[in-house]
């Protein structure tokens, strides 16, 4: 199992980058962390002929958090994101969601950036993406294009990421104040792929009443499958003797929504029944956070 | 066509020829002759290759040699000072945290790490930091029990 | 050869019996130690073209594309081959049952018959140009039916080999019938319950961290070959490429150096890449490398396990067996190198610690067009267990008694040692246990594991919303099988001893152990000793590491060697000392006369005065030459009888396997809403007679069990219909990782073996073999659904509640 051959490239700019991402156009493959790639290369299942290794582009390796969200350069590596006071605390479920990620030494070389490009509709962060409406930047040499979540993810491991491309940035959006995050997986072992999760953002209102509810699950559709939940769970009053939502009709609405497939860990049946347990769990959790645990038990 | 490149291996200036393909695995042993660092799968699942990349563990089979030219890296050759084993080597020794030993230079490094930076872990904090490596022979119960016992030689000779 | 049945010495000095630190650590934990990898750093790689499909015909291989790659060296197919290598690999073990054996060619000729078959050799500069090479031939195949899942093919609506009608390899009835006569048939017409079912167990696999691996250096000048191979049998392995190469058995050297794990894969010899990389080497007058990779570990190596069976038991009012009869279905994939020996021990050591009134057992080896099945630690039993203790649960279930008072009602008592299972057992000789407390052991497990007062702990749970169950089960595992092993120890003018055994090690802490014993038995310091196993440089004669015998077989024959070197060391020493032999012992190297501690004499010394020289190197040796003493006139300097030198060989042929036992329980959590299982405490209570080192065997037993629970609750091979294996790689393989095996609580019960001088019985495998039993038996328990087939998933166990 070693990489095919091909020609290297290691640009030390962002420049140099686009000026080379648009020479090889469709023959080039970006690597950034290389903790989707380079397993994909040793086992020969893709040949780029032109590899174009980011790693020395500094000005990729940013993380900014300011109140509106958190922009997450090309460059950083999931650990980074993850340490990152600043980051968890304009956005919560990046932390939340990148605990669940691989193991911890793969997230000291695998990028944020890297993981939403990849696309793959197991994974958690592209849910996170999903669920937040944020965006990825594209730049091209002589131009960038900005493209929210919705339009980006395109199919399994397909993303709106053009020849001659490179994702230069995420931005995940902050939520409105009362608001909560969790994200809810059950892996086979620690660490791998989900069979099923869900992330879940809860808005509360001044009454502390559900105002927004959405949910984006992994592993049950092609793309991450969102959901807004917020008519069936809400608006609730808030009480001590709890939400008072039909959590079962939340979990139906959201299984009517997805399409899960069977393969060699789980049915699409076990899929469609677990993702309904993890969405309640999920919002539940949310919720309860978005009231800063003050309501009470749920 | 080769690229050449000087890595810092272990404190010590290493120069090699390689092609841009060589994985950093393959690098470190066949063309540095450092063999300590083990191969197992080749995906990123086993965590055998485990070394430290300017000190943080990384998997070698997943990193190629030419994207880290210029960088320093610490294998399991690496890990004694001056003769001596270190914390987590005696400790390992000590608890049976090893049968047939190819896994373990992936364990070495990745908790020689975690112990750097969380020096006295609780057992899950322990759990999760080797929850990426694969052991068929131990069934980790010593490797855990080594983890816990490096940390407390560390205090013991820190203190 | 000895046949000696001295009591066992008593070990109550010395290291023998004690927590020693492993002596192979000290390289393996600073990245000294020498896997098959680590040599030949100037070797050139060999790689392969693999069968892309479960079963098709080779039409045509083009090589023509892959000629230009720069530092391609050779390309080889099965037309290449000369001679006895053209011919298929060897039947290691036939049988009389076994009336349809096949193995492969040792590249693909004609036809291949599972993903993965070897196709082409490449041979290059390095392994990346190797693979471009290969990725650049191509074979034109004609794709034939594939024949995938044991019971499909048993319908034979296609044929794996042309030549074997019903896909059948072998068909094998055991039958054992009741005391008064009755056939296990007619005792479970009679019984008063009888219960029928069918049992399934899925493929898994060894899966070591180090694959499989061979390297070869031929030496032109001498014209002798040197090979280094990941195995687990190097005395084998020399004799299989002397024969296939034509070669003088002395001109062939193999070495096992150090070895990443073997669990069985590495005991199947020659493996193709075993033979045709020494041939290429010789051929080339070039060092050759083969590194096994993950996918080709997947595809092309071997796997085990997957059976079904039919079981009908009938029995009395208090759970004990009248009459079992079981017919089984192995899926022994596309070849049978190892003939049926896993079948064998399935259907054999299915009786486990149980008396059982009348047997029959039926076998079927299937074949399929999947990777071939050969030993995987426990061999077979992990399969017989399952269903005998899936009996027993289901027996207790029916009655209504408890699971534990069932067993019992069955147990073979202390007192009826050596009790004969009136069946032939995988070693071709009879199934006689030795020695055993199943009482005792169940007791003892039942105590550790809480098991009467689990009914308190599920209320509390069940008060909590969750779900509990509890699960036994239990085994006897024959260990130790011939024919035999053999020790070398030899004892320098220095004080150092060295041993050396022709069996392998993989990690089990064989230079540990083997110097425990040699220092007890020698009386001297354990740091003296060393210990070199699988190089038959030093040690021509050995079987391998297989079926728990390290300890047991070469253990024996190492002690016995031991008491030579010893009886020989006192001869000299009484000479010198002018003492009689009987009153001197040996302490930390030195022998003296018992209660006259000033009259001593090192083995250092004796190991001279053993020697008689002409010439000196150093101020020892001066001391042995020819004028340096007065010998007497009268006698040869080696006298009749004697050798020169302090050293001693000799071998251990046990007379028939040495049975070791034990018992498991759990107790787990199922979650009612996501279905995810999780094992909350695992108990073992382990007997394998007299212990050598107590922590090398804890840790056996933690790996054993470790990958019982693989076996048990995530790792399966999963084939489509096609025949491609779905899931070869680490992804989806699902390896227990630390967060998915429980902490392992042990406890140790000793009933010597009788059969052997160190009263030892085997502990390599015995870890793995009742897991999926205990495991089912405590998930059936939580969720009152028969669990029948393992391994067992979330999603499945979603599966059975919703058939429920």
């Amino acid at each position: 199992m070693k990489p095919p051959p091909f020609d290297y490239h290691g640009p030390a700019s962002l420049g140099e980058t686009l000026r080379v991402l648009a020479e090889v156009g469709p023959h080039g493959k970006v690597l950034a962390g290389g903790q989707s790639l380079i397993p994909l290369l040793n086992m020969r299942l893709a040949a780029p002929a032109h590899l174009v290794d980011i790693n020395r582009v500094a000005e990729l390796d940013t993380i900014a958090a300011e109140p509106g969200g958190v922009r997450v350069g090309a460059l950083a590596r999931h650990a980074a994101v993850e340490r990152s006071a600043a980051a968890r605390a304009v956005q919560p479920l990046l932390g939340q969601a990148l605990r669940l990620v691989a193991h911890p030494v793969i997230r000291n070389r695998g990028t944020v950036v890297g993981s939403l490009v990849h696309a793959d509709p197991s994974a958690e962060l592209p849910a996170v993406l999903a669920l937040l409406g944020g965006s990825v930047r594209l730049a091209r040499l002589g131009g960038e294009r900005e493209v929210a979540a919705a339009e980006f993810f395109t199919g399994p491991l397909e993303s709106a990421v053009a020849p001659g491309e490179l994702a230069v940035s995420a931005f995940f959006p902050a939520l409105p104040e009362r608001s909560g995050t969790a994200f809810c997986e059950v892996a086979r072992r620690h660490g791998d792929y989900a069979v099923a999760g869900v992330a879940a953002a809860v808005t509360l209102d001044e009454d502390f009443r559900i105002a927004a509810a959405r949910v984006a699950c992994v592993s049950v559709g092609p793309v991450p499958v969102v959901a807004d939940v917020t008519e069936v769970c809400g608006p609730r009053p808030a009480a001590s003797v709890g939400w008072d939502v039909d959590w079962d009709a939340v979990a139906r609405a959201v299984q009517d929504r997805i399409d899960p497939e069977e393969d060699i860990h789980a049915t699409a049946t076990y899929r469609r029944h677990l993702t309904g347990v993890l969405v309640t769990r999920a919002l539940k959790s949310a919720a309860h956070e978005a009231g800063h645990g003050e309501q009470g038990e749920l | 066509m080769n690229h050449h490149i000087t890595l810092v291996v272990n404190g010590v200036v290493r120069e090699a020829s390689v092609p841009a393909r060589r994985l950093l695995s393959d690098c470190l042993r066949h063309d540095l002759g450092l063999t300590g660092t083990h191969v197992g799968c080749e995906h990123g699942v086993c965590g055998a290759c485990t070394v430290l990349l300017d000190g943080e563990p990384v998997r070698s089979c997943l990193t190629f040699a030419v994207t880290v030219d210029g960088r320093e890296i610490t294998t399991v050759e690496g890990l004694a000072t001056g003769g001596e084993l270190s914390p987590v080597q005696r400790a390992f020794a000590e608890c049976h945290g090893l049968q047939c030993g190819f896994c373990t230079p992936g364990f070495l490094c990745t908790a020689t790490a975690f112990l750097r930076d969380n020096p006295a872990p609780d057992d899950e904090e322990v759990l999760e930091a080797i929850s990426g490596n694969l052991c068929r022979c131990t069934g980790y119960q010593n490797i855990i029990k080594a983890v816990h016992r490096a940390a407390e030689i560390q205090a013991e000779e820190a203190g | 050869m000895s046949e000696r049945r001295e009591p066992a010495r008593e070990h109550v000095t010395g290291v023998f019996g004690k927590r020693v630190q492993r002596r192979e650590d000290a390289r393996l934990i600073t990245g000294r130690g020498r896997f098959l990898d680590d040599l030949g750093g100037n070797a050139l790689a060999a790689a392969f073209v693999r069968s892309p499909h479960a079963h098709a015909r080779i039409r045509d291989i083009d090589v023509a594309a892959a000629l230009d790659v720069d530092g391609l060296v050779a390309i080889y197919t099965w037309e290449d081959l000369p001679g006895v290598l053209a011919e298929p690999l060897p039947l290691l073990i036939p049988h009389p049952a076994l009336t349809h054996g096949r193995t492969a060619y040792p590249l693909a000729r004609e036809v291949v018959r599972h993903v993965g078959e070897p196709v082409v050799m490449v041979v290059a500069r390095d392994r990346y140009v190797a693979e471009d090479a290969c990725s650049l031939i191509e074979v034109d195949y004609e794709i034939l039916k594939p024949v995938v899942g044991v019971e499909e093919a048993a319908q034979a609506a296609h044929l794996v080999h042309e030549d074997v009608p019903g896909n059948v390899a072998a068909h094998m009835v055991q039958e054992v019938p009741a005391p008064d006569g009755r056939s296990a048939r007619e005792a479970i017409e009679a019984a008063p319950h009888t219960l029928a079912f069918r049992l399934d167990i899925e493929r898994s696999a060894c899966t070591p961290l180090e694959g499989k691996g061979v390297y070869a250096r031929w030496d032109a000048d001498d014209e002798s070959l040197r090979v280094y191979s990941s195995t687990q049998t190097s005395t084998s392995v020399r004799m299989a490429i002397a024969a296939k190469l034509g070669l003088p058995l002395p001109k062939v050297e193999v070495i096992a150096p150090d070895v990443g794990g073997g669990f069985g894969v590495k005991i199947v010899h020659p493996w193709p890449e075993e033979i045709l990389v020494p041939w290429a080497a010789r051929l080339l007058d070039r060092e050759i490398k083969w590194t096994e990779d993950r996918r080709e570990h997947f595809i092309s190596s071997a796997h085990e396990r997957a059976q079904v069976q039919y079981v009908r038991v009938g029995f009395d009012d208090d759970g004990r067996v009248l009459g079992l009869d079981v017919n089984i279905l192995h899926d022994n994939g596309a070849y049978t190198p190892y003939g049926i020996i896993v079948p064998i021990v399935t259907s054999t050591q299915l009786l486990g610690p149980y008396k059982i009134g009348a047997y029959r057992v039926e076998f079927s080896s299937i074949y399929t067009n999947t990777v071939q099945v050969t030993p995987y630690r426990g061999a077979g039993r992990p399969q017989g267990v399952f269903c005998m203790e899936r009996t027993m649960d289901r027996i207790a279930a029916h009655l209504g008694r408890d699971r534990t008072d069932v067993r019992a009602a069955n147990f073979i008592q202390p007192d009826e040692f050596p009790y004969d299972q009136g069946m032939t057992f995988q070693d071709g000789r009879p199934l006689i246990y030795d020695s055993g407390d199943y009482p005792e052991s169940l007791r003892m497990l039942k105590e550790l594991i809480g098991w009467d007062s689990f009914p308190a702990m599920r209320d509390q749970a069940a008060a909590e919303g969750r779900r509990i169950g509890i699960g036994v089960g239990c085994y006897v595992e024959g260990t130790g099988v011939g024919p035999y092993e053999g020790g070398h120890v030899q004892v320098t003018s220095d004080g150092r001893v060295h041993v050396s055994t022709g069996l392998t090690s993989q990690g089990q802490g064989h230079e540990t152990v083997f110097a425990q014993i040699v220092a007890t038995e020698l009386g001297v310091p354990f740091e003296k000793v060393s210990v070199v196993t699988g190089d038959t440089r030093r040690f021509g004669y050995a079987v391998g590491t297989f079926a728990s015998r390290a300890a047991v077989v070469s253990g024996n024959a190492i002690a016995l060697a031991c008491r030579k070197v010893r009886e020989k060391a006192l001869r000299i020493a009484a000479d010198a000392l002018e003492a009689d032999p009987r009153d001197l012992e040996i302490t930390d190297g030195v022998v003296h006369v018992v209660g006259a501690p000033s009259a001593s004499i090192p083995l250092s010394t004796i190991a001279v005065l053993s020697n008689p020289l002409r010439y000196a190197f150093d101020d020892e040796t001066r001391r042995a030459t020819q004028f340096a003493s007065a010998p007497s006139p009268d006698r040869p300097p080696v006298s009749e009888g004697e050798e020169p030198g302090l050293e001693g060989r000799d071998y251990y042929s046990p007379i028939r396997s040495t049975f070791a036992s034990g018992m498991h329980a759990a107790i787990v959590e199922t979650d009612p809403l996501t279905a995810e299982i999780k094992i909350l405490r695992y108990a073992v209570v382990h007997d394998c007679g007299k212990l050598i080192n107590p922590m090398i065997v804890e840790g056996q037993i933690h790996g054993g069990v470790a990958q019982g629970v693989g076996g048990a609750l995530y790792e399966k091979m999963v084939y489509d219909q096609h025949g491609q294996l779905l899931n070869a790689s680490f992804m989806d393989f699902l390896m227990p990782y630390a967060t998915e095996v429980p902490r392992i609580e042990t406890t140790h019960l000793e009933t010597p073996s009788p059969l052997n001088p160190l009263g030892v019985k085997g502990a390599g495998e015995a870890g793995v073999i009742p897991v999926s039993a205990v495991i089912a038996a405590a998930i059936e328990d939580a969720e009152g659904i028969p669990i029948d087939r393992m391994p067992i998933s979330p999603s499945d166990l979603h599966a059975l509640r919703l058939a429920r």
